[in-house]
């Protein structure tokens, strides 16, 4: 979303001076426009989250919903703002994003050269395709008890199994973008008597970049399903534990208090690398604002 | 005239589906170019005109026969030439200065020079003030034009061009064939130049090498004449001059087309 908001032109300052620009009306019209146009954008954006939240609210209260297991939104609001108030939400928080943003960074650094590389050299590809292949069709929940099991209940499991579960669609995905990188582009720089380093470095990684990004906002989703999951198994602190132990202790509200904090923390992620990608990536024509 | 580029006994054969036999694409080019010369070779679809140009910017090698340039085999591509493609090949994620400048990277050149050459080179194909547009921003014409500053660039003594205007429209097309021969005249370049045109090549060439439909051989090099008539001619295109040359050129095509498609009908309908 790119909407520029003009300024509004000052008034003309005495009854002699004349306006400072000409089209003073024109832009000024321009601005409630684009200003126009932003709310009408954030209603449409917001009408469906605040009507979910007002369904929340009421269901409860008309008892169309045992009050007991869905308890209205604002008593779960207020239970949040107890938890932040008390430290334990980001107590919580601080050990899911730790887990999860080791485990997700460790996949970005290991699958994205990897990908590079196995794109690249095709005999490499063949070789490897049908592990990666086995591999990505194993969920990688189901793979949580041997990764208890080897690496024991602490931090090391947790993170591995994120790890783990983020490297396979960054991985295929980069495979596939190197693959189908413009092949006059990898003319052009063998024509040059590139080296092949170079050659990856300065042709088939930015060419792969956009595809890449793909894999890796994919992998951003995986490591906070996966971690949440590992979290209600074996732990004594994060967002998992937290929604698992309310449960257990019978605190309905925090339940809730813990399921909203980690959506909007995906949709932090979400965000965070959307615009990350859009950074890097700011030489593509931009579909739509 | 010094011979910049000869081409000696020059085939390629390459493995047909299957395996079993091997496909001529090329048979016994023979073809001396000399230095500073603009060559325009033309032939009929599938002559293998687009494995010629990968034989002398070294991308492929010959099966039999040599390339000598300056006298020298060539036996991979090189920096001493550079290569114009059709389909541009700019990078989407680089600006116009800096695909430029790419070519300048792989010749070491330092950063400030670069930036220096790439303007200069984007103001000689008449892309002043646009060093900061990405391709997606220009048009058809106007990256071709950024491609040829890059080959440019970087000083090669030869440049190859693989059909380079055959994706833009007729006006663009002229503009930018009048463009390059200014430029052919001001750098001094060896130019090798593909096209399947016979106006393109009558236009721009020096001489016309006609190739054979598959297996590529060459059938006959016209040397074309208009020093006067450019001069004389407003409208080169329409001039007595031009319309002999064409004609020549035309006829020689004329019964590899034919052939050509007479090969192709036999292949689909096999």
């Amino acid at each position: 979303m790119t909407i520029v908001l003009e300024k509004p032109a000052p008034a003309r300052s005495g009854p002699g001076a004349p306006p400072p620009h000409d089209d003073t009306p024109a832009r000024g019209a321009r601005a409630l426009r684009a200003l126009g146009r932003l709310s009408r954008l954030t209603l449409t954006r917001s009408v469906v989250v605040l009507a979910l939240f007002a369904l929340w609210e009421l269901a409860p209260r008309w008892e169309l919903a045992d009050r007991t297991f869905l308890p209205p939104f604002t008593e779960v609001a207020a239970a949040w703002w107890e938890l932040a108030l008390d430290g334990r939400l980001w107590e919580n928080t601080e050990a899911s994003l730790v887990r999860s943003g080791l485990g997700f960074g460790l996949a970005v650094l290991c699958a994205v050269p990897l990908g590079l590389l196995i794109g690249w050299y095709r005999p490499l590809a063949d070789l490897l395709n049908p592990l990666l292949e086995l591999f990505r069709n194993t969920a990688a929940l189901a793979l949580l008890p041997v990764f208890i099991l080897l690496l024991g209940i602490g931090e090391t499991s947790k993170v591995a199994i994120v790890l783990f579960a983020c490297t396979w669609p960054i991985l295929l995905n980069t495979v596939s973008a190197v693959r189908t990188v413009d092949p006059t582009l990898i003319r052009l720089a063998r024509s040059m008597d590139l080296s092949a380093p170079r050659l990856l470095q300065k042709v088939v990684l930015p060419a792969a970049l956009p595809t890449v990004f793909t894999g890796i906002r994919l992998a951003g989703g995986t490591a906070i399903l996966v971690l949440v999951a590992a979290e209600m198994v074996g732990a004594k602190a994060g967002l998992g534990f937290l929604i698992n132990s309310s449960q257990y202790n019978f605190a309905i509200p925090q339940m809730y208090a813990g399921i909203i904090t980690i959506s909007a923390l995906g949709l932090l992620l979400n965000q965070l690398l959307l615009w990350a990608e859009r950074r890097l990536t700011s030489w593509r024509p931009q579909p739509r604002g | 005239m010094t011979a910049k580029i000869n081409l000696r006994a020059v085939s390629k054969a390459f493995p047909a589906r299957g395996g079993r036999e091997s496909v001529l694409a090329l048979d016994g080019l023979e073809l001396d170019i000399g230095a500073g010369e603009f060559t325009v070779v033309v032939g009929p679809s599938g002559c293998g005109k687009s494995t010629l140009l990968d034989l002398l910017g070294g991308l492929d090698r010959p099966t039999s026969g040599e390339i000598l340039l300056d006298g020298a085999p060539v036996t991979g591509p090189g920096l001493d030439r550079g290569i114009v493609f059709q389909q541009y090949a700019l990078l989407p994620w680089r600006t116009a200065a800096g695909n430029v400048e790419f070519g300048l990277e792989a010749t070491g050149t330092p950063r400030r020079e670069r930036a220096a050459l790439a303007r200069e080179h984007l103001e000689l194909v008449g892309l002043g003030g646009f060093e900061d547009r990405h391709p997606h921003e220009l048009s058809g014409g106007m990256r071709q034009r950024v491609a040829i500053a890059r080959s440019l660039a970087y000083d090669p003594g030869v440049l190859l061009m693989d059909e380079p205007f055959a994706a833009l429209d007729a006006q663009t097309r002229e503009s930018l064939q009048d463009e390059l021969l200014r430029i052919w005249e001001r750098t001094g370049k060896t130019i090798v130049f593909i096209t399947h045109g016979i106006d393109e090549a009558v236009y721009l060439g020096g001489r016309v090498a006609v190739l054979t439909s598959r297996p590529g051989r060459i059938k006959d090099v016209v040397p074309v004449e208009l020093g006067e008539a450019r001069a004389a001619h407003a409208d080169l295109r329409s001039s007595p001059e031009f319309a002999l040359h064409r004609r020549q050129v035309w006829q020689l095509l004329h019964e590899e087309v034919d052939r050509a498609q007479e090969l192709e009908r036999e292949a689909v309908a096999r």
